[in-house]
């Protein structure tokens, strides 16, 4: 249920430091516009890879828009973020197609490798690991998505396998 | 001259045919070969991603499977030495190829450019009899009158899932007055294991775009908004190349065409991740930049949509049929089909079967045609058991009703619905009541929150099936189910609600004895619900060879070399690791 995520923890590392001039061009783009809200979530998280709390504050004051609403709007969709990420985001795909094939076992062999559950990311920050609804490449199930890159007919092995290498090329 | 064309949609390059062009980009550079390279998106065989196809003076020939190895290959004897590898042909008119029937048993309406096309390039869209239907429109001046009656002739419904006539939704937008007034493309594809909206997009972005800009014609709609889901970056970036082509040529702007005084421009919303925004008032909301929530129905969209506007919402297939319907006419679409449903469908096929892809068939042909026929059956020739059609709003067909036909009203009548047209197959391996617990654990997520059985009632539902699929199910627990199932229905505002328990119900009305054997019995008859499984060992076959013995995580498993082992079911978690490593069958689940 969205509204559950209403009550989810405060902002955690509010206190980061956030370069917010970095957000001008897109307040400027944006400002004024109707129904302009999501376009600068989107944009903001782009900029930051999760929306931060200051940001939250400096395009309400710029552009008039009540917190409330904007936290409201932030918290319904599932695509922003209001904690920091990893480098590298896992998206496993748990949609039916890759249900039925044991996408499970993907996202448990994943979470014992890295150590951390689905939705959370890793100490260092390299990996987000997340589960995603469907990824629309079915016909390749069970399917993992980390950056542009789509890997398919995966098996748990496969899939750490994968993200290791990542780790190791990125390392060398 | 030869061609060569790579098959570029998302699932190809999620195969690897971006490696597979490149290297063969490499080869004509490297050696000077003397052919054009093309790309175009996917024809549907996504199964055999990447794929090739060549045409020379004796024919055309597609080549499946081909990684960077196969296409060195492919090039080096088909365009050096013109010696087609017959091998790896998979569909060619020229002789009998192992996919023929797939390509030949469909009929292509709304995919007729899906794979045939550079879908980047207006020019290769127009070769094609791209915007003919727009500009006979204006040539032959035929009136916005004339254009929803053609439409309404067709019989062409939604596609989106809803299947309201096409041609009704925009007399009523038609009849609503405004100085301004909006079409909108639902391209927020959520269903999981749907992806047909997605291929469309990416392979023919311009047909959608042609469609919307006929409808915008004849309602007199002043803007145009492509609500695409974001999790499609490729389909955006197609949309927008579309967009500015079209900006180009003066087919969108001021004077759109060339008639006076009609200014009609579209643009793209990406939407931000929310199932719900399928429903037409929730994606008004979310466009206007609030909380996509749906609300109450009436005043529908027609009279007041988008910025309280007169609007008029349809589906990226329902567009996409729209050119061909006012280029071929009514009767040639109204042709295919059944009485009530007009025209073709396009699947998504996925799950346990052989070929998975895009499949476009007139309605009316059997499910079991589609499966068999098309899709070439099941995956490792396990049984058939059941498809499920509609996804998270839809329902499960068993096996003995796979002679149902695909048309809106018979698929209705099992309890499922046709929905976007995403078909998940599902073999004896497959349990159903994991299936519904999976969709309902889906639309829990997903409910907006607005009304109360919709937000309590799912989570209620969830919760119970969880119980059952961990051993802890009651009796009386089905009824419960199906009380509350009811009341969800009754009492929510949305389509969202009023079908989330679909999944639910037929799976319960089509396979109530495996509910029974997880509550009753405690098993899963399919051996997939972890906490129902036993595993044993098979005194008989056990050689004592202590392979299960040291890789059980749970130290559950005891016995000596030679010596037949046991598990100590209590310390068993039932990890499946003992059955996987044992080379002589002796581990037993049940």
């Amino acid at each position: 249920m969205r509204i559950t995520r209403l009550t989810t923890k405060k902002t955690e590392n509010a206190e980061e430091d956030v370069d917010l001039r970095l957000l001008e061009p897109l307040i400027e783009k944006n400002k004024g516009k109707k129904g302009n809200l999501i376009p600068l979530l989107q944009g903001a998280q782009e900029l930051f890879g999760f929306i931060p709390r200051p940001v939250f504050e400096k395009i309400s004051s710029e552009c008039g828009i009540p917190l409330g609403d904007m936290f409201g709007v932030a918290t319904f969709y599932a695509q922003f973020r209001l904690k920091p990420v990893g480098k590298h985001i896992i998206k496993v795909c748990h949609g039916t197609a890759c249900h039925v094939q044991n996408a499970k076992e993907i996202t448990e062999a994943i979470e014992e490798m890295l150590k951390v559950k689905d939705g959370e990311t890793t100490e260092d920050r390299f990996y987000t690991l997340e589960s995603v609804a469907c990824l629309g490449c079915c016909s390749l199930a069970p399917v993992m998505m980390i950056g542009d890159q789509t890997y398919g007919k995966l098996t748990g092995n496969e899939a750490v396998r994968i993200i290791k290498n990542i780790k190791l090329a990125e390392q060398n | 001259m030869t061609t060569v064309t790579v098959g570029l949609g998302s699932c190809g390059i999620a195969a690897g045919a971006h490696k597979t062009y490149e290297k063969i980009k490499a080869l004509k550079e490297q050696e000077n070969l003397a052919f054009e390279l093309h790309k175009t998106s996917c024809v549907g065989m996504c199964y055999r991603e990447p794929l090739v196809e060549i045409t020379d003076e004796t024919g055309t020939y597609l080549y499946g499977d081909i990684n960077e190895d196969r296409a060195v290959e492919v090039i080096e004897k088909h365009i050096n030495q013109n010696d087609p590898i017959r091998d790896y042909i998979v569909y060619t008119d020229l002789f009998d190829a192992a996919e023929n029937d797939f390509i030949n048993s469909q009929v292509k309406i709304v995919l007729r450019n899906c794979g045939y096309m550079d879908p980047e390039s207006i020019a290769d869209y127009e070769h094609r009899h791209g915007y003919t239907a727009m500009k006979k429109i204006v040539m032959d001046k035929i009136s916005r009158e004339d254009i929803i009656k053609t439409i309404l002739e067709s019989g062409l419904r939604g596609r989106g899932g809803g299947g309201f006539s096409t041609g009704m939704k925009w007399k009523f937008a038609n009849a609503n007055k405004s100085e301004q007034k909006y079409v909108i493309c639902n391209a927020d594809e959520g269903d999981p294991g749907a992806f047909m909206d997605r291929s469309v997009l990416e392979g023919d972005p311009h047909s959608v775009l042609e469609g919307m800009i006929i409808a915008a014609y004849a309602i007199e709609a002043t803007g145009g908004v492509i609500y695409c889901r974001a999790e499609y970056p490729l389909a955006i970036k197609r949309l927008n190349i579309a967009i500015g082509q079209a900006h180009e040529k003066g087919y969108l702007g001021k004077n759109a065409f060339g008639i006076k005084g009609w200014d009609f421009d579209v643009y793209i919303k990406e939407g931000a991740g929310a199932f719900v925004c399928g429903e037409e008032t929730a994606l008004i909301a979310s466009i206007e930049g609030e909380r996509g929530m749906p609300r109450k129905r009436p005043p529908f969209p027609a009279a007041s949509g988008l910025w309280k506007k007169p609007t008029n919402i349809n589906n990226v297939e329902t567009f996409a049929n729209v050119p061909w319907i006012i280029l071929n006419g009514a009767p040639a679409y109204a042709k295919y089909g059944t009485e009530k449903s007009k025209g073709t469908k396009v699947f998504a096929l996925a799950g346990k079967i052989r070929r998975s892809g895009l499949v476009e068939v007139p309605m009316g042909m059997t499910i079991r045609d589609v499966i068999f026929k098309l899709g070439g059956g099941i995956k490792n020739d396990k049984r058939f058991k059941a498809v499920q059609l509609g996804g998270p709003s839809g329902g499960c067909i068993p096996e003995y009703l796979s002679d149902t036909i695909v048309d809106y009203d018979s698929v209705n009548a099992t309890g499922a619905i046709m929905g976007s047209g995403g078909m998940v197959v599902m073999d004896e391996t497959t349990c159903m009541v994991d299936v519904a617990k999976f969709f309902l654990d889906f639309t829990r997520k997903e409910s907006c929150g607005k009304c109360t059985f919709c937000r309590m009632g799912t989570m209620r539902m969830l919760e119970i099936l969880e119980r059952i699929t961990n051993a802890q199910g009651r009796e009386g627990d089905i009824e419960k189910l199906e009380e509350l199932a009811y009341q969800i229905k009754d009492n929510s505002l949305c389509g969202l609600g009023q079908t989330a328990p679909n999944p639910v119900l037929t799976t319960i009305k089509y396979f109530r004895d495996e509910y029974e054997a997880h509550i009753f019995h405690k098993k899963c008859p399919a051996k997939v619900c972890r906490p129902l499984l036993t595993y044993t060992v098979d005194q008989e076959k056990c050689t004592g060879c202590l392979v299960c013995l040291k890789n059980c995580p749970s130290k559950a498993i005891t016995g000596e070399r030679k010596k037949p082992h046991f598990i100590n079911q209590e310390l068993c978690t039932k990890c499946g690791v003992c059955f996987t490593k044992c080379k002589f069958s002796s581990i037993v689940l049940t």
